[in-house]
């Protein structure tokens, strides 16, 4: 329980996203802005640039081919109730945000719970940077270089007992500094949770960081969840207490609507969402729309957890 | 009112105005990387002319109030206007949604308008609107006569379609859809209000005084 699994070894990438890359696109959005008569019609179906692209100054780890999605898109669009229902509402809310200092509680079915401050909290484990792709259940995605501790390292210091079943997640509850907590949107403090195994699972991530920068307040600093192949809402942001549980956590989304989001809420492309189909996704910054895969494309690493069951039922 | 003889034209221009530069936008922001219309075009683009319908449909329900209690009978002319950009809006909005958005998806096109609620009915809302589109020349008008007056009728099903639609697409929050909810039902509860009033016979005289 307590020994990571091995990494399998088509994550263990070499592949060391070059800085040139990101100045070369620098170069052709400079080009395009000069040729845009000629290529107008072309490149229409073409990814945007985005003038404010962020130059990666270290070397991933683990991470997936695809493209990462510009800066300004991972810190401009996304949901983060806390601080407002619109898109774009995060980063405008909660700039003014303090994030630390920042105090984590470890506690529940645990030989050894605890009060961290975030500096302590992080040294459960080694910081690392991954790439991973990001789905969410409304049917967009981005691909986020996410720099974070590993989960397991986390459970693994606290010594989970044998009855650990479940990890409970807990979002900070301050409706004077999160403002949307002031509108009953959803029930307060956002709470999510994993399964053990799944929170064990070496994908999943405590993330500190994007692009190699402490996480912007709208993206849930100082401290959020990271599941790549769940849907983005299972990413509980702001976490002040992890508690590990021998029954199923009460989630957020689905105590809101029950009949929409569950608790597993894995990334399926076969089984949709009542209310929109989940087959296919828009990726920000590109035009046409490509399928979903199957956990989210990582299926070799985590189908496993879910054999024998009914994910139709298990949603 | 002394207004210049192309003003109900240049009424036309601004109504119309919101529908290129959405689709301006989204070509700009593909093409040149510009961010009108933020981080996911094709939604945001989506949204807004859905959101234009409604702005619409509360600009042509309105003229009626705002024209009895202000007595401004000028503005009678423009219902017509608003209520075929409301139209306007309606259909470009679909047309977004299926050639944009979904990109002509033919298996998803045809599970959406089977399966998904708040897409039959915000289809159902165009549909509604259509007939209406259709008979508002002065031609139409003159032919249907008074069977004119009850088709248009149909038009107080549309805002209670529309909101129903709009209200099933958001996930938690109802907090516009509950906003234009407001406004239409004091546009309609006006109506119902007026029109109680003068089958009553009451128009002016208070309860206590015979009435003619």
């Amino acid at each position: 329980m307590l020994i990571r699994p091995p990494v399998p070894p088509d994550l263990r990438s070499s592949a060391i996203t070059p800085e040139s890359l990101y100045l070369t696109r620098r170069e052709w959005l400079t080009a395009a802005g000069l040729t845009v008569g000629a290529i107008a019609g072309a490149t229409a179906l073409f990814p945007r640039r985005s003038a404010a692209q962020q130059a990666l100054g270290k070397p991933y780890g683990l991470q997936v081919d695809d493209k990462p999605t510009p800066w300004d898109d991972v810190t401009s669009y996304n949901n983060f109730y806390e601080f407002g229902t619109g898109k774009e509402d995060p980063a405008e809310q909660a700039r003014g945000f303090k994030a630390r200092p920042w105090t984590v509680k470890v506690e529940g079915l645990v030989r050894k719970p605890g009060d961290y401050a975030l500096e302590d909290f992080v040294k459960a484990g080694r910081v690392e940077d991954r790439i991973y792709r990001h789905r969410c259940v409304e049917a967009w995605s981005m691909v986020v270089p996410w720099r974070g501790i590993m989960l397991a390292d986390v459970l693994k210091r606290a010594e989970p007992t044998p009855g650990a079943k479940y990890v409970e997640f807990t979002t900070l509850y301050d409706p004077a500094r999160m403002p949307g907590q002031r509108v009953p949107v959803l029930r307060w403090p956002y709470t999510e949770g994993l399964r053990l195994d799944e929170a064990m699972h070496p994908l999943t991530m405590l993330a500190t960081g994007v692009y190699g920068r402490d996480l912007p307040n709208q993206n849930g600093a100082p401290l959020r969840l990271v599941v790549p192949w769940k849907y983005g809402f299972k990413g509980i942001k702001s976490i002040v207490r992890i508690r590990l549980t021998d029954r199923q956590p009460s989630t957020a989304w689905n105590e809101s609507a029950p009949g929409e989001y569950g608790f597993y809420s894995n990334v399926n492309p076969t089984v949709d969402h009542p209310r929109w189909s989940q087959a296919k996704e828009r990726r920000i910054g590109e035009f046409l729309r490509r399928p979903t895969l199957m956990f989210n494309g990582y299926a070799d690493q985590v189908a496993s957890l879910y054999a024998g069951m009914d994910l139709r039922r298990n949603y | 009112m002394g207004r210049p003889r192309w003003w109900p034209w240049a009424v036309w221009v601004i109504v119309l105005v919101p529908g290129p530069l959405v689709v301006a936008a989204l070509v700009s922001d593909f093409v040149l990387g510009t961010r009108w219309l933020g981080s996911n075009p094709v939604k945001e683009g989506e949204l807004l002319l859905g959101q234009w319908t409604m702005k619409y449909l509360v600009a042509a329900l309105a003229i009626t109030p705002v024209r009895r209690i202000m007595g401004w009978n000028w503005l009678q002319k423009y219902r017509r206007t608003f209520g075929l950009a409301a139209f306007f809006y309606g259909l470009t909005h679909f047309l977004w949604y299926a050639l944009v958005d979904i990109q002509l998806d033919g298996a998803q096109l045809a599970d959406d308008l089977t399966k998904r609620t708040y897409i039959v009915v915000g289809f159902a809302t165009l549909v509604v609107m259509l007939p209406l589109a259709l008979t508002s020349t002065r031609a139409a008008i003159a032919r249907l006569r008074h069977r004119w007056v009850t088709l248009h009728r149909l038009v107080y099903v549309v805002p209670v379609l529309g909101i129903v639609h709009w209200w099933m697409s958001v996930k938690a929050d109802v907090g516009p859809p509950a906003f234009y909810s407001a406004v239409f039902a004091l546009l309609l509860g006006w109506r119902w209000w007026h029109a109680r009033r003068e089958t009553s016979g009451h128009a002016t005289t208070p309860p206590t005084s015979p009435s003619a």
